[in-house]
């Protein structure tokens, strides 16, 4: 009723003369004229053909080797028993050899590549527990059932770090030898550490805060992953502070990869030493490497990378080439639509009613 | 508690709106609805009609209370298949197994969704209750105890006697017990039910009418015992039984619901039916609910998007078999296998319901939301229009609901009723012609300009005078001071010939009561030319004349009925002279007319036609000296067939007929049936629209075609219109086929001898100027330059025909051609013609109309109406307009938009609706884009992560995708989007067109959005795969890890489908910005606070992604990669707009273009005539004033039932104390008049009524096309040929050759009729009218020439 009657009010129900109201808000009404979109096109196709042009010349400073090393010569053997599962504490090395042409120059970073390992499937990422590697102790002893199968061991005892993520860490160790003219062998320096984000060395990935103790006795009740021959707090035997959630190679495999084939980065080249501060010089080298990691089970393969990388990365022609064609197409398409304009649409003749 | 009883009503999706109320009977709740097979109601004995549980009074509209409002609503909701199946998913998504991502990606959309909408419901429920409040709680007075006490409606049982006093509204159906007005009597208005203006009459049973005062009424016992409800508003049966007698009771007895008491002080009643039950709310029907057509499509896109989802689900299901079988199962050594997945096809299995809830998004959550949330908006803008809001109601126009806008600009069929909708229903005295001069053709156009004129100043002149009156040409005026007797006499007729009531509150204060308000005009213009009708008794009419009173005896009244379309009165003045004053319609006056009148009959022809031609009701008035002798032995048959017991009415229409004749005309009147402002260019800007108007109205034919006149529906233009009026099914069926036969003719004739053609019909043409109104041919005129195409293919003729076609069918004929079998023939005649007409429709019929366009043609319609006899056609169209303001609510009430002016339809559909539509439509094209772009980058991804169900994006982004980052850039757009100013909608109605072609949202623009975000998505997967899966980030890292990667194709996927939106949006305000760049803005703030270390710290299983956002944007490949994915997906796009545009520009596009032009010119002086251009040309022409030579003639204006005559003459509607006077008055004066009569009267005792003309009198061919059926049908047939010579026949033979001859016989032959002077100057004391009509008819000849010469 107290509407009704504030309702009979003179004029009190006429609608407010605003701009909002009376839908005349000020307003720009863009057109798709000649005037704007062949400029626009034109432009376009220019800028990307000059990203293009660009990038390209970018991309070519760049130098990556790949070497597959999956069943290569002294490899194979390593492969073959890696067949047999019951043999897996067995330890096999073995040694590929590769030739640089070229002095690679600036730094140079060493990557391990898998074919075929589905780090991006479903269940096997979310099968981690990331309050445990953050270092609750809770989740410590108790990981979390995404982890399953791989949360406890038949002991009924928790592994850390569970899941399957962890128990899949690549295992395979690198060490390579520059072989000088001379015959000489020498090792070639690489950083292990400072592999990571930043924001995973650091927050993401903790060791379980205690005052006094080690880490073996911090990890003590916990058995390691089914597949590692290590537990996770002997992970770097060189350096104490590299070991346990904080461990880098750890950090590594832990960010999953998008795609089935990845590389992961294994270390940096230490440039403080000779013949190594520009780069790896040309010549030949030889990686030994601890065989561990198999992959016949899922037909992977396994390989080497090195590589040089610029201000946008490392080597990567899909974008200067994909800036180029597109620079094309559009360049087409304007001359097209030029055309048509020309022809059709000039002076608004269209438009004429 | 009763209300879960109520509940299982309402759970049916259509809810019956008017509930009953069971709470509040003293707990008992009754629901055996339909049991009831007799209504037993005892008056005055609440316990005793406790028994039956009646329904009260209190009607309940509202769905909700309090306590059910949740259940009830949310069950509601979950009847939408969206939500239930959003409910599914979730459930799904429990299930640990097939979870693909967390179950708050579902959750926090679907609480979303359901709490917006619960909102609004929960809104609408308000008010619903507020206005079930507001009517529960108006006063009515109930007698309780013998004493009358105030309660609110809602109390009011069945069984009680209230009391209504004057303008109050029936509060339930009530048996009239008693009135204050004698014998029972009452007058009430039924414009809320059957939407009729005119006042009918009730009387209550005479035993009870004895009742008179509450103390009697009191000890009323009586008990009625009658039909169940129902929803039949004319009819009622049932018995009182009272003190052992019993009375039928039948609707004459009734008062229902919805009515108004009008001219009545108090009246008692016994409500018999009660809130629900009442015929008004039986008649209501339930509430559809009502959806769009854009709705429904969406439903079908929906569920062939289902369809879409479920064949990727089964492709990706497929996929995960192969993959897991030849890869999976090699993999099991590092991740194996659920336990419960002993093999690869459970697997596929379970993979595919991921895969469903995965790509569920396709089928977005928040479209529905959207939508409701834009149309929400589009309808605050109908409410704030102020262009739409009505000064003088002070009514804003309403969206009463918010769920049809976008309908509105696809409107292709508008119903309107015709009184309250398009006329105003107030009647005025516009012109007359008296005695040959016309008069009031000051005001010929007043409409659009400026009333520089002063309305003429009565009251100083006439203190009597209504002040309302208002008349222009001050030479009338001069006329009546001048003391003109034709003129005299011309007012004399008007205020003697009537059946109005006059009522004088005090002094001079008149009011009369008329029966229709084309009667109450006539009269009121007499009294303001001073002639007053003041009073009247059963035998005498006092008038005052001139400021001098004057008497009249009323010998009888020969009432109106609408198959005599006249009504005289023979009044004996108080010189004792006898005169017979006649008023009716033209054609049927003019055959009765004395020959000496055919000059005079001529020049008021012409007039007739002038004012016909404007669209006003005209009526002519004529005379007739009657002696003594004649009297008495007229009045001897007349009471010898009042008291005949068999055929009464026949043997009285014989009896009046007799006296009805060789009348002298004095001359026409022309009503104007006072349109609504802005109607006829309302209705010609929507006609260029190509919006088809039917009106169908309870209103007779001839008022009603007259409307379809003054309203420009109709324009002599048109080729041919066509008049169903049969009775029966065969000669309907003929009538229909016969129309099309015509417009399939001229079709044809129109293809073939186009210059033939239009030579005939323009020399049929100049023929119907002047005699031959008659024929059908004489609706014609060459329409070279119709819009028919000339190539039509003769197959699809009917479809084809757009020629200038109207037809007119009648409340009987639709009766048959809404019958199964012929309504597709009804409908395809009715939908070849421009305009329709339907008249004397019932409520039901004009549902039924609406209903059969809906069913068979296909498209939107739109209902317009006020009356509660609309209610049903408002309800049944797909969109119903309520013209509010007015007294009425009940169409309001059932209608989805109201208003409370017609001319603003326009602005509703052409402006309004067409912005809804086009932004609707703009809001789906790119919803459907969008979220087709998001999803189809999991189904590449599947193909890359061996079909797992593994997400591309954060699920966070995914939760939030459609209700925080893109969904406020595009209601902003599907808001505010104007793709032309809204003065150009109204200039080029024909930007109206897309929308009724279903142009801008359909199948096929569905499926190029589709494919547009299936591109969209397929660039955005595979340009960052290409380059991340090789790029490293600057410091050596690789970027192809999973997080970085639905990081930048999530940035990737924001910013294209905003400068989608950017390059979509029309109109960009700064809300339009504000929405864009904010959804940017918050887009990347949300990502750099979800992966920042603070909320790791606190959630880190939810928000794991710590550092990806930093890590990932601060790469340039990224931006790179980006930027590529970008440029790629928009400049295909905006290379096809720019082709589109230029290639085969919309009239959008143009007007658009030259807005744009002219903007940039700043020449406002061009604009004008610029933007009338395209569409006024035509539109100019249609809006002029009807030129001379209409050749049509608007029929009798008289409402179509029977006056008060007998009521008048019976003295029953007289009050007893006046009664009683009068009757002693007119004892007295009728005895000296008598005296007197007795003189003078043997004397002119051998008035011999001349000759009638007969057959060779030219009234056929005057006759107006509509009056009749047969006149109309019958000229049909001929074809213009036949009737051109017809009227060839008729010309020379009357014109030239009848005319002059009985010229020259008047002086001595016609003593009754032209040779009036002597005795008028003896009685009347009127010198010099017969000098003065001879006069007037002398120059006959001349006109007739002019005619005549017209005419060949």
């Amino acid at each position: 009723m107290a509407m009704l009657q504030r309702g009979l009010k003179t004029l009190a129900r006429r609608p407010d003369n605003s701009a909002f109201k009376q839908q005349r808000l000020p307003a720009w009404t863009p057109s798709l004229t000649a005037h704007t979109v062949l400029p626009i096109f034109f432009c376009l196709s220019l800028v990307c053909m000059l990203l293009g042009v660009w990038l390209l010349i970018t991309v070519q400073q760049t130098y990556q080797l790949k070497m597959d090393y999956t069943d290569t010569n002294s490899c194979s053997k390593c492969f073959d028993l890696r067949k047999n599962s019951s043999k897996a504490q067995e330890i096999c090395h073995c040694t590929v050899s590769l030739t640089i042409p070229e002095d690679v120059m600036g730094d140079v970073f060493f990557y391990y590549g898998l074919i075929n390992f589905h780090q991006n499937l479903r269940r096997y990422m979310t099968s981690r527990d990331i309050a445990q590697t953050l270092g609750r102790k809770r989740s410590l002893k108790s990981p979390s059932s995404y982890c399953a199968p791989f949360n406890y061991d038949e002991n009924k005892v928790p592994i850390a770090p569970c899941g399957a993520v962890a128990n899949s860490m690549f295992n395979d160790s690198f060490t390579v030898n520059y072989h000088l003219r001379d015959g000489s062998t020498v090792p070639v320096p690489l950083y292990r550490k400072g592999i990571t984000w930043y924001t995973d060395k650091n927050v993401k990935f903790r060791n379980p805060k205690s005052s006094n103790e080690t880490l073996a006795q911090i990890f003590n009740g916990t058995s390691r992953p089914l597949f590692w021959q290590k537990p996770v707090y002997e992970l770097d035997p060189s350096d104490p502070n590299n070991n346990g959630f904080i461990n880098d190679d750890l950090i590594v495999w832990m960010r999953e990869a998008a795609f089935p084939n990845f590389k992961k980065l294994y270390g940096i080249l230490n440039r403080s030493e000779r013949p190594f501060t520009s780069g790896l010089p040309a010549g030949n080298y030889s990686i030994d490497i601890t065989y561990n990691f198999p992959v016949q089970y899922f037909r992977g393969r396994k390989e080497v990378v090195i590589s040089t990388v610029t201000w946008f990365g490392g080597q990567n022609h899909f974008l200067p080439i994909a800036y180029l064609v597109t620079a094309g197409l559009i360049f087409v398409t304007a001359a097209a639509l030029t055309a048509v304009y020309l022809k059709v649409g000039k002076n608004g003749k269209n438009m004429e009613e | 508690m009763t209300i879960p009883k109520e509940i299982p009503e309402k759970w049916f999706p259509i809810v019956l709106p008017l509930k009953r109320k069971t709470r509040g009977l003293k707990g008992s709740p009754k629901l055996k609805r339909g049991a009831e097979e007799e209504r037993k109601v005892k008056a005055n004995d609440r316990e005793y009609n406790e028994k039956f549980q009646y329904a009260s009074n209190c009607i309940m509209t509202s769905k909700y209370n309090i306590i059910t409002f949740l259940p009830v609503n949310l069950f509601e909701q979950f009847q939408e298949v969206a939500n239930t199946y959003f409910l599914f998913l979730l459930i799904l998504q429990l299930i640990p197994q097939i979870s693909s991502l967390s179950w708050f990606t579902t959750i926090v959309p679907l609480v979303l969704v359901l709490s917006i909408t619960a909102v609004k419901d929960a809104t609408d429920d308000y008010f619903r209750h507020k206005s079930d409040n507001q009517v529960n709680n108006r006063q009515s007075q109930v007698l309780i105890n013998g004493v009358l006490q105030k309660e609110k409606w809602m109390n009011v049982r069945v069984g009680d006697i209230i009391k209504l006093e004057n303008n109050q509204f029936v509060a339930a159906d009530l048996l009239l017990l008693s009135s204050s007005e004698p014998h029972g009597l009452c007058y009430i208005e039924t414009a809320e039910l059957d939407g009729e203006t005119n006042m009918k009459v009730r009387q209550s049973l005479s035993v009870t009418s004895e009742l008179g005062d509450p103390n009697n009424l009191a000890q009323f016992n009586g008990e009625v015992v009658c039909e169940p409800p129902n929803n039949k508003l004319d009819r009622f049966c049932g018995t009182l039984y009272w003190r052992d007698c019993k009375y039928g009771l039948n609707n004459q007895n009734m008062l229902l619901r919805g009515c108004v008491l009008r001219n009545t002080e108090s009246c008692y009643g016994l409500v018999i039916f009660a809130g629900p039950d009442t015929k008004l709310m039986q008649n209501s029907g339930r509430t559809k609910f009502k959806r769009t057509s854009i709705d429904r499509l969406m439903n079908t896109l929906v569920l062939w998007i289902f369809g879409f989802l479920v064949c990727m689900g089964v492709i990706l299901a497929v996929g995960t078999a192969v993959w897991e079988r030849e890869v999976g199962a090699l993999f099991q050594s590092y991740l194996p296998w659920d336990p419960p997945v002993d093999n690869f096809l459970v697997s596929a299995f379970l993979s595919f319901w991921s895969y469903v809830i995965i790509l569920n998004t396709v089928v977005p959550i928040s479209l529905y939301v959207s939508v409701e949330v834009i149309r929400l908006g589009h309808s605050y803008f109908i409410n704030w229009d102020r262009r739409m809001f009505c000064n003088r109601s002070n009514t804003p126009a309403e969206a009463r609901t918010t769920t049809l806008n976008e309908e509105l600009g696809q409107v292709e069929y508008i119903f309107s009723d015709k009184t309250g909708t398009l006329t105003q229903n107030i009647m005025t005295f516009n012109k007359c012609s008296i005695n040959g001069h016309a008069y009031g053709e000051v005001i010929d156009t007043p409409r659009g300009q400026t009333k520089k004129v002063e309305p003429l100043d009565f009251s100083a002149w006439n203190p009597l005078a209504d002040r309302d009156f208002s008349f222009y040409d001050h030479t009338l005026l001069e006329a009546v001071k001048l003391g003109e007797p034709a003129v005299h006499e011309f007012f004399r007729v008007l205020c003697l010939c009537h059946t109005a009531m006059s009522e004088e509150k005090s002094e001079g204060e008149l009011v009369y009561k008329a029966q229709s308000p084309d009667e109450g005009a006539l009269v009121t213009a007499a009294r303001n030319f001073g002639f007053v009708f003041r009073s009247r008794t059963p035998s005498t009419v006092t008038v005052q004349e001139l400021g001098r009173p004057v008497t009249y005896t009323l010998l009888a009244i020969l009432d109106f009925n609408n198959i005599r379309k006249r009504m005289s009165v023979i009044v004996r003045n108080p010189e004792g002279r006898i005169r017979l004053y006649c008023k009716g319609a033209d054609t049927v006056l003019f055959e009765r007319l004395h020959p000496c009148n055919q000059d005079l009959m001529n020049i008021t022809s012409d007039h007739l036609n002038e004012y016909a031609g404007d669209g006003l009701r005209t009526l002519a008035l004529a005379y007739r000296d009657l002696s003594e002798e004649q009297w008495e032995e007229w009045a001897e048959r007349y009471r010898g067939a009042d008291r005949a017991e068999d055929c009464r009415e026949d043997r009285l229409a014989a009896a009046y007929e007799e006296i009805e004749q060789d009348m002298m005309l004095l001359g026409a009147t022309a009503i104007e049936d006072k349109l609504q402002e802005g109607v006829p260019e309302t209705i010609a800007i929507l006609t260029l629209a190509n919006i088809k108007i039917w009106v169908l109205t309870g209103d007779k034919q001839e008022t009603a075609v007259n409307i379809g006149y003054s309203c420009k529906m109709l324009t002599d233009d048109m080729t041919e219109v066509f008049i169903v009026n049969g009775h029966t099914v065969q000669s309907v069926r003929e009538e229909l086929r016969r129309a099309r036969e015509r417009m399939m003719e001229s079709a044809r004739s129109r293809d073939g001898g186009k210059e033939v053609e239009s030579q005939g019909w323009g020399e049929a043409c100049s023929f119907g100027n002047g005699f031959g109104t008659g024929d059908a041919a004489n609706w014609t005129q060459p329409k070279e330059k119709s819009s028919a195409p000339p190539t039509a293919p003769p197959t699809s003729i009917l479809e084809s025909i757009s020629g200038e076609f109207a037809l007119v069918i009648s409340g009987h004929s639709l009766a048959h051609a809404l019958e199964a079998d012929m309504e597709r023939e009804f409908l395809d005649t009715a939908c070849a013609c421009k305009a329709v007409i339907c008249c004397r429709v019932t409520p039901l019929q004009k549902a039924l109309v609406v209903e059969l366009v809906k069913r068979h043609k296909k498209a939107v319609t739109l209902a317009i109406g006020d009356g509660a006899n609309d209610v049903s056609m408002i309800k049944t169209a797909h969109i119903g307009v309520g013209i509010s303001g007015q007294e009425g609510i009940q169409a309001v009430l059932a209608s989805d938009y109201s208003f409370s002016q017609f001319r603003f339809l326009q602005r509703l559909l052409l402006v309004h609706g067409r912005w809804s539509y086009l932004r609707m439509c703009r809001f789906l094209c790119y919803f459907f884009y969008k979220n087709f772009a998001f999803t189809m980058v999991h189904f590449w991804f599947g193909f890359f992560c061996g079909f797992s169900a593994q997400t591309v994006y954060d699920q966070y982004f995914i939760t939030l995708y459609n209700i925080v980052y893109t969904s406020l850039p595009v209601l902003a757009m599907g808001i505010f989007d104007q793709d032309v100013p809204e003065q150009r909608s109204l200039e080029y109605p024909k930007l109206y067109e897309p929308g009724q072609l279903n142009l801008l949202f359909n199948k096929r623009e569905f499926f190029i959005c589709i494919a547009q975000g299936i591109y969209t998505s397929v660039v955005l997967f595979f340009v960052p795969y290409g380059v991340l899966s090789q790029a490293t980030q600057s410091n050596g890292t690789p970027l192809a890890d999973y997080q970085t990667f639905a990081v930048t194709t999530a940035t990737a996927l924001v910013i294209v489908v905003s400068v989608q939106i950017a390059l979509d949006t029309g109109y960009w305000t700064a809300i339009n910005h504000f929405f864009v760049w904010g959804s940017l803005g918050a887009y990347f703030t949300i990502l750099f606070t979800m992966h920042s270390s603070v909320l790791f710290n606190i959630f880190p299983k939810q928000f794991h992604f710590l550092g990806s956002a930093h890590n990932t944007l601060s790469q340039p490949v990224v931006w790179l990669t980006i930027a590529l994915a970008t440029v790629i997906c928009i400049a295909p796009v905006l290379a096809f707009r720019f082709l589109k545009l230029d290639l085969k520009p919309q009239l959008s596009d143009t007007v658009r273009y030259t807005q744009l032009v002219r903007q940039k010119k700043r020449k406002p002086g061009g604009r004008a005539g610029r933007g009338l251009g395209g569409a006024g040309s035509s539109g100019g022409g249609a809006l002029g004033r009807l030129g001379r030579g209409g050749s049509r003639r608007s029929g009798y204006a008289f409402a179509h039932q029977e006056g008060f005559g007998e009521l008048i003459t019976s003295g029953k509607n007289m009050r007893l104390s006046s009664l009683a006077l009068a009757t002693f008055a007119s004892r007295h004066s009728a005895s000296w008049i008598d005296t007197l009569r007795k003189k003078k009267h043997a004397q002119n005792a051998q008035n011999t009524p001349p000759a009638a003309t007969g057959d060779s009198s030219p009234a056929p061919s005057i006759a107006p096309p509509l009056s009749t059926s047969s006149s109309l049908t019958g000229p049909q047939d001929t074809t213009p040929e036949e009737s051109r010579q017809a009227s060839l026949d008729a010309a020379p033979s009357n014109g030239l050759g009848d005319v002059p001859l009985s010229l020259m016989k008047s002086p001595e032959a016609e003593s009754g009729g032209c040779s009036l002077g002597a005795v008028q100057e003896a009685l009347f004391g009127w010198r010099g009218v017969g000098a003065r009509i001879s006069g007037a008819s002398s120059p006959g000849p001349p006109p007739i020439a002019e005619e005549s010469s017209n005419a060949v």
